[in-house]
């Protein structure tokens, strides 16, 4: 689960990390105050769950309470196009106001599992406001990592070396090590899946501060979380991604045009990729479940339908213990129930398929019904054309 | 012979009285497991389905001789279900739960380091050794014994490259469900290895997914130590990259883990990369006919 800069700075503060104070706004007025408060000279950010704020204008220094009011008229309500958003952009619906500090030197502090190792690395760079990934691929050497265990935490010798090799010094590297070993904390007791500190920054009078702070956490242990998990911002995520996971449904829509119904991930995701062997293109991931039961199977129609790029749909369930026959009438009575108009191919296997066939073959809707998973998706493809 | 399970293995299961442990334990007993024992705290001297429940596992080990495990526990105490199993000596873990917080399994790995306990899964369907056991949520009646080895990090996608394998006539010696997380208690180089050493499993499918980069390292293991034909796919190569794709490991994160890369390592171990995945069981197939012409 993703959140918001400001939120991600609030949760960090709890454990110590140095963060700089801020006021979030939601109108431009409140700016004049804010940034009074915090200084005169002040930084604005727009608040959306995307990187590349600054190059796509959502980030804007501010000399003044007057300017820090300009800068949030433009900020908030604009539609931000970074690199991450893609091309529709996000609304800004909040900014956050900092002070502006005297940076010295960039750097970049971050931490996320690394499942070879089974254990969460905290990787630090010299290289501060470029992308982590970038660094790996041109010069790996310039990332020093230190593993360690979230139940032990970061030991004083690893902080140590992870400063010393950031060319931390004096009042710095004191801060810098307070810094690590705060951020180590609250990783392992937030149960976050990511924390990036990027730019760390130095300042001339000595302290280390996250500038910005990018959070995510694993989703699996919000149920121990519940001030983290009341952070999650609906307007940021796909509303029919939002609709779906009121019904327990794994949805995440894609461009192409074919609707694809599947029970388990794996075969959702073989799924979409025997569509492209085809010549077709994805309009979803969906997992239905195991059970695909005549509720879920109906929910996730009208999810499905609700994307009106979809110009065809493909069911493909692998039966399992479930019988075929109770996949096969659910199937029937959700496409009757939200009245389907558009090409429908169904595949089934598992326990008796042939009376679940013969379900679907009688009952009188215009579906087509696929023999194995090939079949289905040439069949899929062919009714709604090629696209690729 | 197989690996892991056979017919002697006997097996307690952990959330026996819960809905789900109480379908999927009648399932497996029905395929022949020797369900011998049900634990959940508090539950002690029931019956289900005519198996005891004891409040311990260790109690039920005492009691019955149980050998393995298998956890239908809901997700915030499940870890605590595999650290009892691993502590009564349990050989063979196998747990099914969803949804285990990735710090819960960091735990659980550094205790696992140096015991005899072999974890399979979380959010797995489990294993299952053809005619002999079946240790999972997974169809029995797909499957056939024979010389394949299956390991895999998908559910249902297993079971359609199990159904294609029976299919064509090629039985398997035992299927892994290895499992969707990000932090597996078994890996594919566990399986492969013991694939490797049964002398009964003659070709080996693997079938992967994006996320992560146990596949790289699992065909790099293929190449130094594996001498058995291997056939995998790698699903996920039209997934957009940051975005969870259901499993929780299946993500492609900071330009990692995409299935393109995982498919240029397997070819260069000279993995048969199966084109589709409604080719698994024809690729191995065709596998080893090329094999016993030359």
């Amino acid at each position: 689960m993703k959140v918001h800069e400001y939120q991600g700075k609030e949760v960090l503060a709890r454990y110590g990390v140095a963060v700089p104070r801020g006021r979030l706004i939601t109108t431009a007025e409140e700016a004049r105050a804010a940034a009074r408060e915090l200084g005169g000279r002040v930084v604005v950010k727009a608040q959306i769950h995307a990187g590349g704020r600054g190059k796509g204008g959502g980030v804007k220094l501010a000399a003044n309470p007057d300017e820090a009011v300009e800068a949030a008229q433009k900020i908030l309500g604009m539609t931000l196009i970074t690199k991450q958003t893609g091309p529709e952009g996000r609304l800004v619906r909040r900014v956050l106001i900092e002070e502006a500090l005297p940076i010295d030197r960039e750097l970049y502090l971050g931490v996320v599992l690394d499942r070879a190792a089974g254990y969460p690395v905290m990787m630090a760079s010299q290289f501060g406001g470029m992308e982590i990934e970038e660094v790996a691929a041109n010069n790996p050497a310039a990332i020093l990592k230190a593993y360690f265990d979230p139940d032990i935490g970061l030991s004083a010798y690893q902080s140590r070396k992870l400063a010393f090799g950031l060319g931390l010094t004096g009042a710095t590297f004191k801060a810098g090590t307070a810094f690590m070993h705060a951020l180590a904390r609250a990783y392992a007791d937030t149960d976050a899946s990511l924390y990036e500190i990027n730019p760390l920054v130095t300042t001339t009078d000595g302290r280390v501060i996250a500038l910005d702070a990018k959070a995510s956490f694993d989703d699996s242990a919000m149920f121990r979380h519940a001030d983290i998990a009341a952070m999650r911002d609906l307007d940021e995520e796909d509303p029919l991604e939002v609709e779906a996971s009121k019904y327990d449904l794994n949805y995440i829509k894609l461009d192409g045009n074919i609707g694809c119904m599947v029970n388990g991930a794996g075969l959702a995701m073989a799924t979409m990729d025997i569509i492209k062997h085809y010549g077709g293109m994805p309009a979803n991931f969906l997992d239905v479940g195991g059970d695909a039961s005549q509720e879920r199977v109906a929910a996730a129609f009208r999810i499905l339908l609700s994307d009106r790029s979809v110009r065809g749909v493909l069911i493909n369930i692998f039966g399992g213990i479930v019988r075929c026959d109770m996949v096969a009438r659910g199937v029937v009575a959700a496409a009757k129930e939200v009245k389907l108009s558009i090409p429908l191919v169904v595949r089934l296997e598992g326990t008796n398929v042939e009376e679940g066939r013969r379900v679907l073959a009688t009952s009188g809707l215009a579906l087509t019904v696929g023999d194995g998973m090939a079949d289905a998706a040439e069949k899929v493809v062919n009714a709604v054309g090629r696209t690729s | 012979m197989s690996i892991w399970v056979n017919s002697e293995t006997k097996v307690l299961v952990q959330g026996l009285t819960g809905k789900e442990g109480q379908f999927h334990a009648a399932k497996c007993r029905e395929y022949g497991t020797q369900i011998v024992a049900g634990v959940t705290p508090g539950k002690a001297g029931v019956m289900v389905d005519g198996v005891p429940v004891f409040n311990t596992v260790d109690d039920a080990v005492a009691a019955t001789g149980a050998n393995a495990s298998l956890i239908f526990v809901p997700p915030p105490a499940a870890a605590d279900a595999i650290l009892e199993s691993a502590d009564a000596g349990i050989e063979i873990v196998v747990c099914i739960s969803e949804g285990i917080p990735a710090r819960d399994m960091i735990r659980v790995q550094r205790i696992l380091q140096g015991l005899p306990t072999r974890l399979i899964g979380p959010n797995c369907p489990g294993i299952i050794t053809p005619g002999q056991c079946k240790l999972g949520i997974m169809p029995g009646h797909i499957s056939i014994p024979g010389p394949i080895g299956v390991v895999s990090r998908s559910g249902t996608l297993t079971y359609e490259a199990i159904g294609q394998l029976t299919a064509l006539g090629l039985g398997q010696s035992t299927c892994v469900g290895i499992g969707g997380d990000a932090l597996p208690g078994t890996n594919f180089i566990d399986c492969l290895e013991a694939f490797e050493e049964d002398k009964d499993t003659e070709g080996i499918v693997m079938i992967g997914e994006i996320g992560g980069t146990a596949e790289e390292e699992a065909a790099e293991f293929v190449s130094q130590f594996v001498s058995k034909p291997v056939v995998a796919f790698i699903a996920g190569q039209t997934a957009p990259p940051g975005r969870r794709m259901g499993h929780a490991g299946a993500i492609i994160s900071g330009g990692k883990g995409t299935a393109a890369d995982k498919i240029a390592a397997l070819n260069e171990a000279e993995i048969a990369v199966a084109p589709t995945p409604a080719e698994i069981g024809r690729t191995m197939q065709n596998l080893l006919e090329s094999l016993n012409l030359s």
